[in-house]
């Protein structure tokens, strides 16, 4: 526990202020933030709710959700450059953390992270708080866990089903921002041509990072799998029969 | 099962070699670039043509070297102190 907790110290501490996607404070009018926040409220209550059901089975769980947080707080604040557009970027950690603890609680892991983000690092913003955790924690997170489930469920190894959840969890996220930021932004004027337009400007960007983020979640999965898959069978991503014979 | 499983494996490879030529190419071959985050490139840039500007933040962490120090010394500690746990992190059971 105390090993855990210095590891989520020592995460939150070697942030650094970041160049990220995340809507910034005031982007979003007043009423847009609350329809967000309201939009996010549910899921946020779901979680908490799953979290504690969890952590009734069993206690352990709660230090790897808080080692999970610090997880997808680093990820999703760490500026990757990206020389096809020639800016940076980052991957999002939803995909990951959906697939070990399930969506519902990697949405409350993905609403800590954006507010330690948004109060300490500048990084989004409180009013926008609501609407960046529906990109990356409610849509990053489902986009992610149904896409390893079903992947799963079509046969594909764990490192296929990883890979691909997390491309289309960061993708997915990043789809969402846009349609957010469209919808918020666009006045009087027509909703499709500006979405299409927040798409189009963060493809050269995002295409790329989502496949590295689909590269860093299939390789978090295939290592756990390889070292400790006893993790793996208590989060239910895989069964005991998958486990590895020497386990 | 063997020959799908082949097939998806070499769907992965070229979904990571493509990219990654690609980007070497145009690494080298182009002008410098600002390296800004998407935040400025995209988001605030489009919000300001639709009349929107982001506004400072509620707890502003400042410019300058003291927040660079500060954030080179944290990552020595952690860097350190995850060294020394990295055994525990990948101890196989």
């Amino acid at each position: 526990m105390a090993r855990l907790l210095l590891c989520t110290m020592i995460s939150l501490l070697a942030a650094t202020p970041a160049f990220a996607m995340h809507i910034s404070e005031g982007i979003l009018p007043f009423s847009w933030a609350v329809v967000w926040y309201l939009a996010v409220a549910p899921f946020v209550a779901l979680g908490v709710k799953r979290l504690n059901a969890l952590a009734r089975e069993d206690l352990s769980l709660k230090p790897l959700v808080g080692l999970l947080a610090a997880v997808v707080f680093i990820i999703s604040c760490m500026p990757i450059p990206v020389p096809t557009a020639g800016t940076c970027s980052h991957p999002c950690g939803t995909g990951v953390a959906a697939i070990l603890v399930g969506p519902l609680v990697s949405v409350v892991i993905a609403a800590v992270a954006l507010l330690i983000q948004a109060l300490f690092l500048a990084h989004g913003g409180l009013s926008t708080l609501g609407a960046n955790t529906f990109s990356m924690g409610v849509i990053g997170s489902l986009v992610g866990w149904l896409a390893f489930r079903g992947v799963r469920r079509m046969g594909g190894s764990l490192a296929v089903s990883g890979f691909i959840a997390g491309l289309l969890a960061d993708w997915g996220t990043y789809a969402a921002t846009s349609l957010i930021l469209a919808s918020g932004i666009r006045g009087d004027a027509p909703l499709l041509p500006l979405f299409s337009k927040v798409v189009l400007a963060f493809i050269p960007t995002q295409l790329p990072l989502g496949i590295l983020e689909g590269v860093i979640t299939a390789g978090m999965v295939t290592l756990l799998y390889r070292k400790r898959p006893d993790l793996l069978v208590k989060m239910r991503v895989i069964t005991e029969k998958e486990l590895p014979s020497h386990a | 099962m063997p020959e799908r499983k082949r097939k998806w494996k070499i769907l992965l490879l070229h979904m990571i070699i493509l990219p990654t030529l690609f980007f070497g190419v145009y690494f080298f071959s182009l002008a410098p670039k600002s390296w800004e985050g998407v935040d400025e490139a995209v988001v605030e840039k489009i919000a300001k043509e639709h009349g929107r500007e982001a506004k400072a933040p509620l707890i502003d962490p400042g410019s300058g070297d003291l927040l660079l120090f500060a954030f080179l010394v944290a990552g020595a500690v952690g860097g350190f102190a995850a060294g020394y746990y990295w055994r525990d992190l990948t101890r196989k059971r």
